[in-house]
């Protein structure tokens, strides 16, 4: 255990290896470490961001599903007044059609009737005509008593 | 013609660390030799030995580091990581947050400098846990099959650490960093300032400030060496011991190695956590 000529062979070495380290083995070393740090902490904070949007998300989603309601509930009541309002109008238009088709109803009776009443007024006139041919039994002039007929007839 | 071992040779062998020097008569190693010859055989050569095992084990653990580390950084993904890129990462972020508490300053040194310090020495002070004869044992009989040497007389330690070259080293090259950050961040006369106007800001107190700050300055790298040096050398030192007591070691190996464990650990972190501190210091301006 003599101090040698080993010294200076070590300290060459010892030299060559510290050399070698820091330039081909450290860097990249640390650089990868330095990156994964990096990485991981860009994917903490990510993470953190995501949650935020996600309660933020969740909270727009619930405003929105309230306001869907209230609009859906608005919908539906407008469609009931809607509907009412047509069942009403159309009880009104049939009640109107009705009403209509009955007077056109009487008008049609009460033409009939006039016919009727005109032709029965002249068969009765006719009857009477021949009634009292046979009541005078003679021959009288059709022609002459033709206004006592229309007298007659008349007050049918 | 494995020879007998007596406890002290047996201690002494798994001290000795191979060695190889350049004399008049060539290129010698210690390889095959007995212990005599072996403590001798370089003498003449000084300085200029060279503890191959340590240097091959702490080039090789080194290697193995970078190799893992590289093909982890290389194949790198910011999604989810495979297990090994997870563990790899950990260590990675276990000393940049290291870092980054006791350092504030911008230097893209630091951070891998700790890595490297941590995860090397980690690595080379875990040798410590192979059990203490099988690696010597393994060289020695290979090198008996294939040169036909006496196995006892092959040496290797595998502990870079308890090497005091190494811990030597690195405290070194810690301290060439941190006179080159104080000169860099202060200036030169910044420098000198600190040295000589603390902690008594006094014309006349320059000398002893002076002393008293250059302790303080080499004291840095040698106390870095010297406690991870000595931590490792006791603890392989104990192993050995244990190792000479015959059946005893059985139930004496397992709590030394699982209290290891912990040293291992603690002492890479300290050279670590101390090399970033002081670079720190280094770059703090008063």
């Amino acid at each position: 255990m003599n101090i040698n000529a080993t010294l200076i062979g070590q300290l060459i070495a010892f030299m060559v290896f510290v050399w070698f380290c820091m330039k081909y083995v450290w860097p990249p070393l640390l650089a990868a470490i330095e990156e994964r740090q990096k990485k991981i902490a860009d994917g903490l904070e990510a993470s953190d961001r995501a949650e935020k949007d996600l309660e933020l998300a969740q909270q727009k989603a619930t405003g929105q599903l309230k306001e869907a309601k209230a609009q859906a509930a608005e919908i539906i009541e407008q469609a009931k007044k809607r509907g009412s309002q047509l069942v009403d109008e159309e009880t009104q238009r049939g009640q109107a059609e009705r009403e209509k088709i009955i007077a056109s109803g009487y008008a049609e009776i009460e033409a009939e009737r006039n016919r009727a009443k005109e032709e029965l007024r002249k068969h009765v006139a006719a009857l009477a005509v021949a009634g009292a041919q046979q009541i005078l039994q003679r021959e009288i002039d059709a022609q002459a008593q033709n206004d006592i007929v229309e007298k007659l007839v008349a007050e049918l | 013609m494995a020879s007998e071992q007596t406890t002290q040779e047996y201690i002494v062998h798994h001290l000795t660390n191979a060695t190889m020097c350049m004399t008049d008569e060539g290129l010698q190693t210690n390889y095959g030799k007995g212990l005599e010859e072996a403590a001798t055989v370089c003498q003449e050569a000084g300085f200029w030995v060279w503890n191959i095992d340590t240097l091959g084990w702490s080039i090789a653990l080194g290697i193995l580091f970078l190799w893992l580390f590289r093909k982890v950084a290389k194949s790198a993904t910011t999604g989810v990581p495979s297990k090994t890129q997870a563990f790899v990462e950990m260590v990675v972020e276990f000393v940049n947050d290291n870092v980054r508490d006791s350092f504030h300053g911008k230097n893209n040194l630091i951070a891998p400098l700790g890595l490297t310090i941590f995860v090397w020495v980690f690595l080379m002070n875990l040798m410590d846990l192979v059990p203490v004869d099988l690696l010597p044992w393994i060289a020695g009989q290979i090198g008996a099959a294939t040169t036909g040497v006496d196995p006892h007389h092959v040496y290797m330690k595998v502990v870079p650490t308890t090497d005091l070259n190494l811990p030597l080293a690195l405290g070194l090259g810690v301290f060439v960093l941190i006179l080159f950050y104080s000169i860099k961040v202060k200036g030169v006369s910044g420098f000198v300032k600190e040295l000589t106007m603390q902690p008594f800001n006094h014309w006349s107190m320059i000398p002893i400030n002076f002393i008293l700050e250059t302790v303080t300055l080499l004291a840095r790298p040698f106390s870095l060496a010297l406690r991870l040096f000595g931590n490792l050398y006791a603890g392989e030192l104990i192993f050995i011991l244990i190792a000479t007591l015959g059946l005893w070691q059985l139930p004496l190996h397992f709590p030394w190695a699982v209290f290891h464990i912990l040293v291992i650990v603690l002492q890479a972190f300290i050279f670590m956590m101390l090399t970033i501190v002081y670079l720190s210091l280094a770059h703090e301006d008063h």
